[in-house]
């Protein structure tokens, strides 16, 4: 028999994915598949959010709106985010 | 003991009962960019309607302008909060586009060179309250600003106005384009405030 925990079962490892910088992190375009550092994506903020596009194919890796006491975040232009853990 | 902090209010509305919540006037046009800017020729531009039937009714930059382009004059509402009063624009009514263009579906979904996409109800595009537009300020739009066509939906957040436009496409369902995807609102009226989800 499968069994599932509710969402409240992420708080520990998300908050544990969310520390540490995450410009050192790496993430797979999902558009052409290239794997990349971050601080190598291309950001342009003059948007009405910010916009993070790869590098070698100008697909949109993540969106951040900052919507007053809300923030939008979109990572769904990434397949997969590989973050280093702190020392 | 507690303290009551009141909620800023200044004079952003200046009295202006032409100035929507949360907008402030500016005499600029501030570029607004969410990628590399399309350097689009009108010799090689192209605008297609597509329908349900899958006829495409395409237009060049020559058949564009045979439509007949009008004068505009409006006021601009952007959701990064500024809005332009008086804007003086030039372009071809949806209303001529569509006359020929026969689809049971209600909503469009706005496409861009360079990809950019944003969805509306095909009412919002029709009766004079959209046009594509090809002048603005007097001056042939720079390509920073949506040149050589851009979609111009006053009405809404200025989102909808997408630059670089090269097609709508009809569907049956509201679907979501890119900053609608991502946390703005599906339809952006700005005298309701309608920014985000
Ligand atoms: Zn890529």
């Amino acid at each position: 028999m499968s069994s599932h925990l509710d969402g409240n079962a992420l708080a520990g490892a998300l908050s544990d994915v969310f520390q540490g910088d995450v410009t050192a992190a790496s993430a797979r375009c999902a558009g052409c598949g290239a794997v990349s550092v971050l601080a190598e994506a291309m950001v342009y903020p003059d948007a009405p959010g910010l916009v993070v596009r790869c590098a070698s194919c100008d697909h949109v890796l993540a969106t951040i709106v900052e919507a007053g006491d809300r923030v939008f975040l979109s990572l769904s232009g990434m397949s997969t985010i590989e973050l280093r853990r702190r020392p | 003991m507690s303290f009551v902090t009141r909620g800023f209010s200044g004079r952003r509305r200046d009295d202006n009962p032409r100035l929507p919540p949360g907008q402030t006037l500016v005499n600029d046009w501030p570029v607004l960019s969410a990628g590399p800017t399309p350097r689009v020729g009108t010799a090689e531009w192209e605008l297609t309607i597509s329908d349900e039937t899958g006829a495409d009714h395409r237009w060049n930059w020559d058949q564009l302008l045979a439509l007949g382009v009008e004068d505009v004059t409006v006021d601009i509402h952007c959701v990064t909060h500024w809005t332009r009063l008086d804007m003086a624009w030039r372009g071809v009514s949806l209303d001529r586009l569509f006359e020929n263009v026969e689809s049971g579906h209600d909503f469009v979904m706005a496409h861009s060179y360079g990809g950019y996409t944003t969805n509306l109800p095909l009412e919002d595009l029709l009766d004079g309250k959209a046009w594509i537009a090809t002048e603005a300020d007097g001056e042939p739009l720079d390509p920073e600003h949506g040149g050589p066509a851009r979609l111009l939906v006053p009405h809404l957040y200025f989102w909808k106005s997408a630059k670089w436009i090269r097609g709508l496409t009809m569907m049956p369902d509201d679907e979501p384009g890119f900053w609608e995807q991502n946390g703005y609102h599906f339809y952006g009226d700005p005298w309701k405030e309608e920014r985000y989800w």
